[in-house]
């Protein structure tokens, strides 16, 4: 049964079917389903140059999604993740520069990767908290980093590992669209698996553990089990994401994935607004949108031709005064001010929602 | 010998910088990932103001010092104030956030060519022999001078002065210490600024001998875990801090390999986390803090 909008006036569920259907109302199944077509559509009206960037968008969600479940959720801070990318694009690249191995080797291999490297990241975590566990990441961070730039110096591919094509039936795929489908497939099965991860078990007990570590154990949560769970399936996904982008880039390179690379995830889930599946891909368009915005705006200046060499400075510069505004002003991000319009328009004519309990 | 004086003066730069984090960290339990930035910055501005007062060299130097301090301060006052009271991770981004913005600052005023703030000022940078044939540069010696003095000074401050040991109090127990009349908010500046001014004092010091590009927040980012394996509150720690993440990083690129000199002081970390997550010579919290 689906019922019309149910939000302003409260929604009874008479049946577990309903209580479980992940698309509840004929609202939501008429936005979904329009919204489907739009980004099946996109490939067909886009220009290259566009399609790239949804692309980019699709990969940086799938990013997003992993870091949002790990602290957004479980409530782990990482400033490692660029490594995991890493990790995930010079697996691929070294497999399939030495042993010639194709997609359906690198990716679950990756994903191997994703699982060993998830258990490494988070055993600190067992002891750590907060800002230690912090910094712990960012010191793996540069350890993964340092083991690629060694194997790229070593191996002699200095500039980079090439990485071609991922073959189908004998028909390499090296058209953007089909691309942007497959990428499509990819961040639309991550947030599935994620959405259903934080509505089963799992979900619950990282949130409790995010809450409060000692009630969750108390509540007979196995703490450090769920911990390690949540690291290794959050870095087997960014792993994935990670070999999806060497086959996208057909270039690997350890310059790419810089310790700025990891600010900028948690930059998107920071931005999307924590603790929201919706937030991480937000921010991750967000922040991968917003150089060619700043890049566009820049030539529309009188004198844009003179500024042509500064455009990356001005862009990190401003990145960094996003970010600071973001966490200054707006703390819930941008699905804050999403929930904020929406209730202005559910309450109108009223300004404020009513108290939770005042009801007498 | 070369490489004990190479391990001192690396454990110097280490040091000078380690303690600004510590200074931050243990009156405000906030951690500044920014330092390396702001170390920069105070490096640059002697670019700027070697061009303002050309001629006196002191003078500049003298100027970039002061405006280094206020710098501290602005930082806080505009922006780390905000975040007082917040959750800690949001005030690490902060500095994150900051330490992006001053990048792109940077770049664009001063370009990523590499710029010789010596030669701007006229200033030489002769090599000193010292007794048992090692060398040292004029200003790595300077360095580990002022670095001495520094942490003279810094111990005597935080032991018998008067904001010194406001300093002190509002780090072990700021609602306390807000109670007994100290002003939190002055105190938290100073730590910046203290912080920013030795800081920029190592950026400046490490320009003068070897140029200035704007990748020199990574050195600060490398002195880091010199702070976090003294004990990110011990000031004494991050003395013996720096010495051991220098020596483990002289030693290892000379015996094993220079590619390593990157990572030597993350692996150290790592340990340490692993081992004494508190550090040496820090105080054992309970480390849910943030």
């Amino acid at each position: 049964m689906f019922r019309p909008l149910p939000r302003a006036s409260g929604y009874f569920r008479t049946d577990y079917a309903d209580e479980i259907a992940l698309i509840q109302t004929r609202g939501e199944r008429v936005t979904l389903i329009v919204f489907a077509l739009a980004l099946v559509a996109l490939p067909f009206m886009a220009s290259p140059f566009l399609l790239d960037l949804a692309c980019q968008v699709l990969l940086a969600s799938i990013g997003a999604l992993s870091l949002m479940l790990l602290t957004g959720y479980a409530g782990q801070i990482s400033l490692g993740h660029a490594g995991l990318i890493a990790a995930g694009a010079f697996t691929t690249g070294i497999l399939s520069r030495e042993i010639n191995a194709p997609f359906w080797v690198t990716l679950p291999a990756s994903a191997l990767t994703g699982i060993v490297l998830g258990l490494i990241f988070g055993l600190p975590s067992l002891r750590l908290r907060g800002l230690y566990l912090a910094v712990s990441t960012l010191a793996l961070h540069f350890i993964v980093i340092y083991l690629g730039g060694e194997y790229e110096t070593k191996r002699g591919f200095s500039t980079g590992i090439t990485v071609e094509k991922p073959r189908i039936a004998g028909i390499a795929l090296n058209d953007g669209r089909i691309w942007y489908f497959i990428l499509l497939a990819f961040a639309v099965g991550s947030l599935l698996i994620c959405i259903n991860l934080l509505r089963s078990r799992s979900g619950r007990a990282w949130r409790a553990i995010h809450a409060k570590e000692t009630v969750a154990e108390a509540l007979g949560i196995g703490v450090a089990a769920y911990k390690l769970l949540a690291f290794v399936i959050s870095s087997a996904m960014t792993c994935v994401a990670g070999c999806l982008f060497a086959y996208y880039r057909g270039f690997v390179s350890i310059e790419a994935f810089d310790l700025f690379l990891s600010i900028q995830y948690v930059a998107m889930i920071i931005i999307g607004g924590m603790g929201s599946l919706l937030g991480a891909l937000l921010g991750a368009a967000f922040v991968t949108v917003f150089p060619y915005v700043i890049e566009n705006l820049l030539k529309l200046l009188p004198n844009a031709k003179s500024l042509a060499g500064d455009i990356f400075a001005v862009n990190y510069a401003s990145f960094g005064v996003v970010m600071i505004l973001f966490l200054i002003l707006e703390p819930l991000g941008l699905v804050g001010i999403w929930r904020r319009m929406q209730n202005y328009f559910l309450l109108w004519p009223f300004k404020k929602k009513p108290l939770a309990g005042a009801r007498k | 010998m070369q490489l004990f004086v190479n391990i001192v003066v690396l454990a110097s730069i280490y040091a000078l910088i380690a303690c600004g984090y510590v200074l931050i960290y243990r009156v405000s339990r906030v951690l500044n990932l920014a330092h390396g930035e702001l170390m920069m910055l105070g490096a640059y501005a002697v670019l700027a103001t070697a061009s303002l007062f050309s001629g006196h060299p002191a003078m500049a130097l003298a100027a970039a010092v002061v405006l280094s301090l206020v710098v501290g301060v602005l930082v806080y006052v505009f922006l780390m104030r905000k975040m007082t009271g917040e959750m800690a991770l949001a005030a690490i981004l902060t500095t994150v956030a900051l330490g992006i913005l001053i990048r792109g600052v940077v770049l664009l005023v001063w370009s990523a060519q590499q710029q010789y703030p010596a030669q701007a000022l006229a200033l030489p940078n002769p090599s000193l022999m010292l007794p048992g044939g090692a060398y040292i540069s004029l200003w790595s010696a300077a360095l580990v001078g002022t670095n001495l003095a520094v942490y003279g000074a810094l111990f005597g401050f935080l032991r018998f002065g008067r904001w010194g040991m406001r300093m002190r109090a509002a780090g072990q127990n700021p609602l306390l210490a807000a109670q007994r009349g100290i002003n939190l908010h002055r105190v938290y500046a100073l730590a910046w600024s203290l912080s920013t001014l030795t800081g920029a004092l190592a950026g400046i010091l490490m320009a003068l001998d070897s140029g200035l590009t704007a990748t020199m927040p990574v050195i600060g980012l490398k002195a880091f875990p010199a702070a976090l394996v003294g004990g990110l509150d011990s000031l004494v720690g991050a003395l013996f801090g720096a010495l051991i993440v220098a020596a483990a990083e002289v030693l290892l690129i000379y015996y094993v390999d220079p590619l390593l000199s990157d990572v030597v002081p993350f692996l150290v970390l790592i340990a340490m986390l692993v081992v004494r997550p508190w550090g040496l010579f820090g105080t054992r919290e309970e480390l849910d803090r943030v």
